[in-house]
């Protein structure tokens, strides 16, 4: 075969991997990891806002009891909106953003492994975001059978739902190869010299959280599909009357979904991970038990799912395995918790704000993780399943666990990604009034969950009038800092700044702040060695 | 372009392509139309068509390029590595999609049906026995007859077990450098996964027409359908990946050494075969 | 606001105030497992604390550079699995308690409806008892978006019922659960109950009440629009009372029997089947009959309801998508009554404009 039959214009160059394409192509067209990361951010931070926004009214209706605002059926179809959209549109996408950026130049690797597929990943993540969005304006409005689609309300469901099913199928597909890109890429694009056990740890979680979503995407993907066509092609999955089993659709959704949730935290473990060693001035203790413990958690989230159903009624051996199981995963999360504070311990610390978010990080996501602890005990898990505790369980893992974390890579590395330093004043502002906000937000949730407030609740009995208010204030609180972030930090951070050095923080290492910042369009194209 | 002997780059990077922005938004319609198709909306099918049209039109044209770059040299043999990563990867997602439905089908037959049958549900369902072939306690389903092994999925037993070993046959080829050879077992195994599919549309329409067997048939017929259904779309994605590869091979793309596409298609065929024999098992024996 | 007796207090902290066996077990486990976590929480956070106070590079200090230890590793590695035991021995015992359904005095069965719940005494006193339990909240004490509540809200607003459960104190009472269109969940806070009513299948609880009282809680699975407005209230009476209020029912289940083979007029079907629609489909089709577009049906100008009778006969009986079957819930008389009244109501003026019990109860076959 002759070379000369590839004639595409971008391919005419002997290094055609030097072409820098301007204006509308360089984004519609990238292959570019770290053009592909920005967009997964963007898009992320767009559908933060626009769940954020979901979750305002929500917090809005709950100021008082009565309806004053929405109708319930629209208010069920904004909690199961903002569910979606925050957990496939807000937390995994950036996830995935941050992959991008950072795993190339962690491991010295030129792009990822699949430059195009990873353009197409990204690219249907807003196909799908249309595709949820705009199922508010069918008849009968979007899904509103929670985030978990639970059948057989979820058969109920009109036109919106079946548009739900098709873009969690979109993102499941993208998801399945976004991970199939970082998986080959860690496996296959290290510089020489760097082995799997002297990579960084940010690449070890991500390399775990790939494989499970490898493992568990599909799944999901097999349960909806079974709702598809029981809404629509006359099939019995999830109806009794045929011999099918609505609970069913609960063990395969949870066996996605409880690993699901461990996607959106070890990326976050990763980040902290590499955050608190810099600024502590001292390398990371306990690496190999940070690895084992990280590879532990995602063997575990396997075998838990049921926890999720324990007022479905099980027979009570299912009930003990499954408690069991799940409480033996704070065994792993803790020896995660004790190597950073190990870390710290001695060091010499500073604390800029990629700091701060980390150690609010670890304070706050302990809240959340011991509130899980409980939940996982089965007695103590009928009394507070979908109640308003779960609510707060679970924001204090995903919002002061994931985004937090987040927040702390955002503030961390954006210097190699703009060039230019954030201003550090309003970076602890932003911090500081976060960490209120959101506990005035999410702590008064236990109250209520404890006292037995239900969750998807458009009203409520007014003794749960107060709590309910101060956390609708907070909600409002924390939303504003979140704009003030996006408008007085990443905006003029962006603009300009003081210019940033290659690199910024005194105790980083790894191979990105061997680049100049802002890092150039083509890094490592002949990989590094690592000693 | 460099001379074909040029050493290829340490990692290709390919440029910007218009490829995966166009497949994003032919997907979008596709779903588009399916979601109106669905609801039964009269351009649903239309658009749904057109997507995945347009879809086959950018996919056709991504390969090309990717075929393209492969034959003037610029995937180094770490690149070959990385394809086999991402295709035993990819592989395994597909094992956790059929992980689903062998797990419906074991829950709906150890777990839910003997539980709709036991004492308890006596007030629910007075009538109802524990019998697989179940379609449900409520009788809103009418009799059919379940589907056995013999003699259909048996004899595509054979054949699925026959094509694996021709495309190995084939394979040996190849790597002996008999591209007539090759190209003879490569066909071979396509014609075999044809005429797998040719009963197994024949086994659908006896199911249809003789046993009164259908996807709404209750939960046997949900699970039935759906694992052979599932199963079959993969052996028509399987010979259609196999057809390709064929092509190549008469085109001469091949060498001893390279074939990564070749293999790939390979495995994803012996990985459909274990799905059978999977489905063999548990669908039509027990 | 006031508490709600045998509900949530105002501003309440902690669980409710357990009256059963296993809610008392619950509430110390969760006392325990707070003192627990509390503990560590201070234990770890203090050990952070005092480093991110004193190993700060502004106070000069220097970072050591240890940055492994076996030793420590495995004990903390090991201490929190003893930590977890310990947690999970005491909660064994409680589930085994708790799934202990056998040898109850009462069973009842409680049918989850959107949205609404059915009961049915099953087995002991009382057997035979069966009644529907609504949201008796008025409306006008909800108000909706852009209509302020006219009225003001009482102490137990949206955990009152019009029938309320009622059970004798100190007897082991089991609850089955069922549903009938998608899957609501039975739960009393007090009690330490909580279970799932799935549609098609039936599931079991128990509790034994030990204080006299009144005692509140709500569907708390996802069940549709009105999820928020199904509560559960179950009223704990002494054996005496228990024997009256057996007794009263019967009489007026009696009184209120119906001949399904009695004929009657179109106005007195008309009469019956407005409270028949108050209470069942109103929800859905709207007092206006006009549904809600998109979502459900309206019944003004429908074909079904101004076609052929048997066909709607066999709608309610046997459902279709999101309308439950009604072959359980309402007795002949109710779904004659009601399809009479919705063909003469709004601009309906059915041919076939009304239907007898009898029709109804030949078409259950
Ligand atoms: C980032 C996401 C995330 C994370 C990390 C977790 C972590 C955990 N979760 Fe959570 N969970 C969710 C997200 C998450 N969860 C979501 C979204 C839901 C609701 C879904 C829905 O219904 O919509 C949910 C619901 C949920 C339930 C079901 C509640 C219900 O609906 O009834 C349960 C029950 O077991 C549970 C348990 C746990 C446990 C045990 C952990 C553990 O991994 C936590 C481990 C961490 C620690 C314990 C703290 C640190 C440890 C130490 C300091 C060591 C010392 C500790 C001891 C010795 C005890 N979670
Ligand atoms: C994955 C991450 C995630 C995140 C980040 C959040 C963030 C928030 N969530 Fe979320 N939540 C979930 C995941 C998440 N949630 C899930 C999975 C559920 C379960 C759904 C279900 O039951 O099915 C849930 C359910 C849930 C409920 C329960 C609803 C119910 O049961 O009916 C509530 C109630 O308060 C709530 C509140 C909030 C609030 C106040 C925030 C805040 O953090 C949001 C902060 C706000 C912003 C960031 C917006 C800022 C923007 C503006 C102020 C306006 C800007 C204007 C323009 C852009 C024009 N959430
Ligand atoms: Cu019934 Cu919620
Ligand atoms: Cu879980």
């Amino acid at each position: 075969m002759s070379t000369t039959t590839v004639d595409h214009a971008h391919d005419h160059s002997h290094d055609h991997a030097h072409d820098h394409p301007h204006g509308f192509r360089r984004w519609l067209f990238a292959t570019n990891h770290k053009d592909i990361g920005s967009l997964y951010l963007w898009f992320a931070f767009t559908m933060l806002l626009s769940g954020g926004v979901l979750a305002l009214i929500i917090r809005a209706e709950l100021f008082q009891p009565g309806l004053q605002l929405v109708q319930p059926e629209f208010f069920n179809q904004l909690t199961t909106m903002h569910g979606l959209i925050m957990v496939f549109g807000a937390i995994m996408p950036a996830f995935v953003g941050f992959a991008n950026w950072m795993i190339p130049l962690q491991i010295g690797a030129s792009d990822m492994a699949f430059a195009r597929m990873n353009n197409f990943s990204f690219w249907l993540m807003p196909p799908a975001a249309i595709l949820l969005v705009s199922s508010f304006w069918v008849p009968g409005g979007a899904t509103a059978a929670g985030w978990t689609l639970y059948a057989p309300l979820s058969t109920q469901m009109g036109p919106g739902m079946d548009m739900a099913i098709f873009a969690v199928h979109i993102m499941g597909a993208s998801s399945i190869m976004g991970s199939i890109n970082i998986i080959t890429t860690i496996l296959n694009m290290r510089a020489p010299g760097m082995t799997l056990m002297k990579m960084p740890m940010f690449c070890w979680t991500w390399l775990i959280t790939a494989y499970l979503l490898i493992a568990v995407m599909p799944v999901l993907a097999g349960a909806i599909t079974m709702t598809l066509t029981d809404r629509h092609f006359g099939t019995s999955f999830f109806n009794a009357a045929g011999g099918g089993d609505p609970v069913m659709y609960q063990h395969i959704f949870w066996f996605f979904g409880h690993p699901e949730v461990y996607i959106m935290i070890l990326p976050a473990f990763g980040i902290i991970s590499q955050i608190v060693p810099a600024f502590a001035r001292k390398p990371l203790f306990g690496y190999a038990s940070m690895v084992y413990a990280t590879a532990s958690i995602a063997i575990l989230s396997f075998i838990v799912w049921a926890h999720h159903m324990f007022t479905t009624g099980m027979p009570v051996t299912a009930q003990l395995f499954f408690m069991y199981a799940t409480m033996l995963i704070s065994v792993p999360t803790g020896v995660k918790v004790f190597n950073w504070v190990a870390t710290m311990w001695k060091g010499s610390m500073t604390f800029e704000t990629p700091m701060l978010f980390a150690v609010g990080f670890i304070f706050v996501f302990t809240i959340g993780g011991f509130t899980g602890l409980i939940l996982a005990v089965t007695p103590i898990d009928i009394q507070l399943q979908d109640t308003y505790y779960v609510v707060a369980h679970f924001h204090y893992v995903l919002v002061a666990g994931s985004l937090f974390a987040l927040f702390a890579g955002y503030y961390y590395w954006s210097p190699k990604w703009t060039g230019f330093m954030y201003n550090e004043t309003r970076g602890q502002i932003h911090f500081w009034l976060s960490l209120i906000t959101f506990n005035i937000t999410f702590f008064p949730m236990h109250f209520l969950g404890l006292a037995g407030m239900p969750r998807r609740y458009a009203d409520y009995p007014a003794q749960f009038t107060d709590w309910n208010t101060v956390a609708s204030v907070g909600a409002f609180g924390f939303g504003l800092m979140q704009v003030y972030f996006i408008l007085a930090v990443v905006i003029p951070s962006i603009r300009g700044g003081k210019a940033a050095p290659a690199k910024p923080w005194e105790g980083a290492e790894g191979l990105e702040w061997t680049v100049p910042s802002p890092a150039p369009f083509h890094t490592f194209e002949e990989p590094p060695v690592v000693k | 372009m460099s001379t074909s002997n040029a050493k290829a780059p340490y990692y290709f990077v390919p440029g910007p392509s218009k490829w995966p922005v166009l497949a994003g938004a032919s997907l979008l319609l596709t779903m588009i139309g399916a979601s109106a198709w669905v609801n039964a909306v009269s351009w649903g099918s239309y658009v749904n068509f057109a997507g995945i049209f347009l879809t086959m039109v950018v996919l056709y044209n991504w390969f090309g390029d990717a075929i393209a770059e492969s034959e003037s040299g610029k995937y180094s043999a770490r690149i070959d590595v990385s394809y086999r990563w991402s295709m035993s990867w990819f592989i395994f997602s597909e094992v956790m999609f059929f992980a689903a439905f062998f797990g419906a089908l074991f829950y709906a037959r150890s777990i839910s049906m003997p539980w709709l049958a036991d004492l308890d549900h006596k007030v629910l369902w007075p009538d109802f026995s524990a019998q697989w072939g179940n379609a449900g306690p409520a009788g809103t389903v009418e009799a059919f007859k379940t589907m056995g092994p013999f003699p259909i999925p048996t004899i595509n037993t054979a054949l699925l077990l026959t094509s694996g070993v021709t495309l190995t046959i084939s394979h040996h080829a190849l790597r002996a450098g008999h591209r007539g050879t090759t190209a003879f077992w490569l066909a071979a195994t396509v014609l075999l996964g044809a005429v797998f599919m040719g009963f197994q549309v024949y086994e659908y329409m006896h199911a249809y027409s003789e046993l009164n067997l259908k996807l709404t048939s209750g939960i046997y017929g949900s699970t039935f359908f759906m694992l052979t259904g599932f199963h079959g779309f993969h052996v028509t994605m399987g010979a259609i990946m196999l057809s390709v590869v064929l092509y190549r091979v008469l085109k001469g793309h091949f060498t001893p050494e390279q074939h990564f596409a070749f293999e790939g298609a390979a495995w994803y065929w012996h990985f459909v075969d274990v799905v059978w024999l999977g489905l063999y098992v548990v669908v039509y024996w027990l | 606001v006031v508490d709600s007796q045998g509900g949530p207090a105002v501003r309440q902290l902690n669980l409710q105030t357990p009256v059963t066996q296993i809610a008392e077990q619950i509430y110390s486990i969760h006392n325990l497992m707070l003192v627990i976590c509390l503990v560590i929480f201070v234990a770890v956070f203090g050990v952070m604390f005092y480093s991110i106070l004193k190993h700060r590079k502004s106070l000069g200090h220097k970072a050591a550079s240890f940055h492994e230890s076996t030793t420590v590793e495995i004990a903390w590695t090991v201490v929190p699995f003893l930590i977890v035991i310990g947690m999970a021995l005491p909660a064994t015992k409680t589930v085994v308690a708790m799934k202990d359904t056998s040898n109850a005095d009462i069973t009842i069965k409680a049918t989850g409806m959107q949205w609404k719940w059915g009961y049915d005494y099953l087995k002991g006193e009382g057997e035979g008892i069966s009644f529907l339990s609504t949201l008796s909240t008025p409306r006008t004490q909800v108000g909706s978006p852009g209509v302020a509540p006219t009225e003001a809200r009482g102490d137990n607003y949206l955990l009152e019922v019009d029938n309320q459960v009622v059970v004798p104190v100190n007897k082991k009472v089991r609850i089955i659960t069922t549903a009938n269109d998608v899957i609501h969940s039975w739960t009393i806070p007090a009690f330490g109950v909580k279970q799932d009513a799935i549609p098609g299948f039936v599931r079991d609880t128990w509790f034994k009440a030990e204080k006299i009282g009144v005692y509140r809680g709500q569907c708390v699975e996802l069940c549709g629009k009105e999820h928020a407005f199904m509560p559960i209230v179950v009223n704990v009476v002494s054996d005496d009372d228990y024997k009256k209020w057996v007794d009263t029912k019967k009489k007026e289940m009696a009184a209120k029997a119906d001949d399904p083979n009695k004929v009657w007029t179109v106005d007195e079907l008309k009469q019956r089947g407005e409270k028949v629609y108050a209470a069942n489909c109103v929800a859905c089709h709207q007092a206006s009959g006009k549904g809600v577009p998109g979502a459900f049906p309206a019944l003004e100008g429908s074909l079904i309801v101004n076609g052929a009778k048997a066909g709607q006969v066999g709608i309610l009986l046997n459902g279709k998508n999101a309308m439950p079957s009604w072959k359980s819930t309402l007795s002949d008389t109710e779904i004659a009554a009601v399809i009479t009244y919705t063909r003469n109501s709004w601009s309906n003026k059915a041919a076939e404009n009304i239907v007898q019990p009898a029709e109804v109860l030949a078409a259950r076959k």
